[in-house]
């Protein structure tokens, strides 16, 4: 038995390829939210010396003379190609853990992989998405990971590496830090114990490695010598809570536009919670401040426990603007709001609460679902509270953002029907 | 043989199936004779896409391929797992754009040809696998 990590190449950058055939083989970054920073590079853009996470206003110029395309994030894009990427996978095996928007480990027989069926999924991927792959196959996820990381660096591996435990002249050239699940901190613990590779720290002893590194840390080296520790984890684990936060367009000290912000998120949210039949028993309001004002700093958050579990947007609206009114302190400047829905619970199991007047569920519910596919069939926005706001002046920017090619009628790649005449 | 218990699941009631049940009420008298023959309704998205994950939407703009039925401002669906044979309407990247036409090969050669006598074909060079993007299977045009 083997595992497989499929990783998609500079993911964000290779989706806003996907429908511009203009952009093979030219630079292309994407921004993250606010088009703060660099968040995806393709390799071209790697080459330039352009990093990972570096302000967009500090690279612009160099960017600008390369002719780099930049993009805005364009979650929507990436979440359906991802879905995309992913269900192409698993076309192979059912055996298959999603592990992030971009990566997947798949479970193989040796006959599998003996048979070339990492070279078919990096094809298939390819034909039927359009996005480039990189796979890693080895005994352990620990190991398939790594031999994904060398076939990535590695062109000649033709995107596709096996690894085995006994590759020690590879070991050799790879460093603990670029090991998954060794962070920074631990690399640098490890260099002061002259353990610079990970042929080093496989030979490493046991004992001292479970003193240093805990036993997490041990079960890491156990995988890097060919032993699975951590199996593949197919169920998803029920979803605790629904998160719906941003950043501002500008820096807002008005409550008035806080209390929108804080409103919008809150019927995000609550869109959120009534697609997966869900209610929520609690709600937390978090705030951050601006970092400018020394000693002033940081996050505020408050929390509100709700009589009965509710996925009812006029419940959430309330509560969200009231947490935030007792958030806000005048003269300070916030650079985020954000809204937590906890204690989820599906809608069929709610707690009656004996002191609480019962609302009318029925109502509630009718109103609800009314609202949903008016808004999924017209648009987001189609009928929104007014406590979200319409003008929305705090919203984040995006200047740079391509089209929902995927998920929009109206906003469908184009292709031409013309040619020489 | 014993049969061992591996893992139990709680049960998921948060998420719905809806399944046809053609009024299956209860009754003392005589059963509707339509009962067995309930089917599901009919789905275009069965009908049209057989590989989801493969399939996209796109846009017609121009009249080059009109002779078959696909018009200015008609939608494509694109199956990029199909491989392309000689005669399947295709979408190639020629010149960095996108273009529908119909594929056809001759003694090796692959040319774009377009179903409009006003436009000429085009031949194909290099790598075809990396310049055809997908078969289109259906076209959908309004009136």
């Amino acid at each position: 038995m083997k595992f497989a990590l499929v990783d998609c190449n500079n993911f964000f950058c290779s989706c806003e390829r996907v429908f511009r055939p203009d952009l093979t083989n030219r630079p292309v970054v994407v921004l993250s939210n606010n088009d703060g920073c660099v968040v995806a590079r393709s390799n071209e853009v790697k080459a330039m010396g352009i990093q990972m996470g570096e302000p967009y206003f500090r690279v612009r110029s160099t960017m600008n003379i390369n002719k780099v395309e930049v993009f805005s994030s364009n979650y929507t894009l990436y979440a359906d190609m991802s879905q995309r990427v992913m269900s192409t996978l698993s076309t192979f095996t059912p055996e298959m853990e999603i592990y992030s928007i971009d990566e997947a480990f798949l479970q193989l027989s040796d006959l599998d992989v003996e048979s070339g069926i990492g070279a078919e999924m990096r094809k298939r991927v390819w034909q039927w998405c359009r996005i480039p792959v990189s796979v890693g196959i080895g005994p352990s996820k620990t190991l398939a990971k790594l031999a994904a990381h060398w076939a990535k660096k590695h062109p000649e591996t033709g995107g596709v590496f096996e690894i085995s435990p006994d590759d020690r002249h590879i070991f050799k050239e790879i460093e603990p830090v670029d090991v998954w699940g060794f962070g920074r901190s631990n690399a640098s613990k490890l260099r002061a114990h002259r353990i610079y590779t990970v042929d080093d720290l496989i030979r490493a002893d046991e004992e001292w490695l479970r003193k240093r590194f805990s036993v997490m840390g041990l079960r890491t080296v156990s995988e890097l010598k060919g032993y699975c520790c951590y199996p593949l984890q197919q169920v998803q684990q029920p979803r605790k809570s629904v998160i719906c936060s941003r950043s501002f367009g500008h820096r807002v000290t008005d409550l008035w536009e806080l209390r929108e912000a804080a409103a919008t998120h809150a019927a995000t949210a609550g869109v959120k919670l009534r697609s997966e039949h869900l209610v929520a028993g609690s709600m937390t309001v978090f705030i951050q401040l601006l970092p400018f004002l020394p000693g002033k700093e940081g996050f505020r958050s408050l929390t509100v426990s709700f009589p009965e579990a509710t996925s009812y947007t006029p419940n959430l609206i309330v509560a969200a603007t009231q947490l935030i009114e007792q958030l806000y302190q005048y003269g300070s400047a916030y650079k985020k709001v954000g809204v937590y829905l906890n204690d989820l619970a599906p809608e069929t199991e709610v707690q009656m609460n004996l002191f609480h007047r019962p609302a009318n569920r029925d109502h509630q519910r009718t109103l609800m679902s009314a609202l949903d596919r008016v808004n999924l069939k017209h648009g987001r926005d189609a009928l929104i509270y007014a406590a979200c706001g319409v003008n929305r002046g705090w919203e984040m920017r995006r200047e740079l953002k391509s089209p929902h090619y995927t998920t929009a009628w109206t906003e469908l790649p184009v292709v031409k029907a013309g040619g020489q005449a | 043989m014993t049969v061992r218990v591996k893992q139990v699941w709680k049960v998921d009631a948060s998420k719905r199936l809806e399944l046809p049940l053609a009024n299956a009420t209860v009754q003392a008298g005589f059963p509707s004779p339509a009962h067995d023959f309930s089917e599901t309704s009919l789905d275009l998205n069965n009908y049209l896409i057989r590989h989801p994950a493969a399939t996209f939407f796109v846009r017609v703009q121009g009249e080059s391929m009109k002779n078959v039925g696909i018009f200015d401002g008609d939608i494509l669906i694109v199956d990029k797992a199909l491989e392309p044979y000689d005669g399947s309407i295709v979408i190639a990247c020629v010149d960095d754009e996108f273009t529908v036409k119909r594929l056809q090969i001759r003694s090796g050669r692959h040319y774009l040809v377009p179903e409009n006598p006003d436009f000429s074909p085009i031949l194909l060079e290099g790598d075809m696998t990396l310049q055809i993007f997908g078969v289109v299977t259906h076209c959908i045009h309004s009136f």
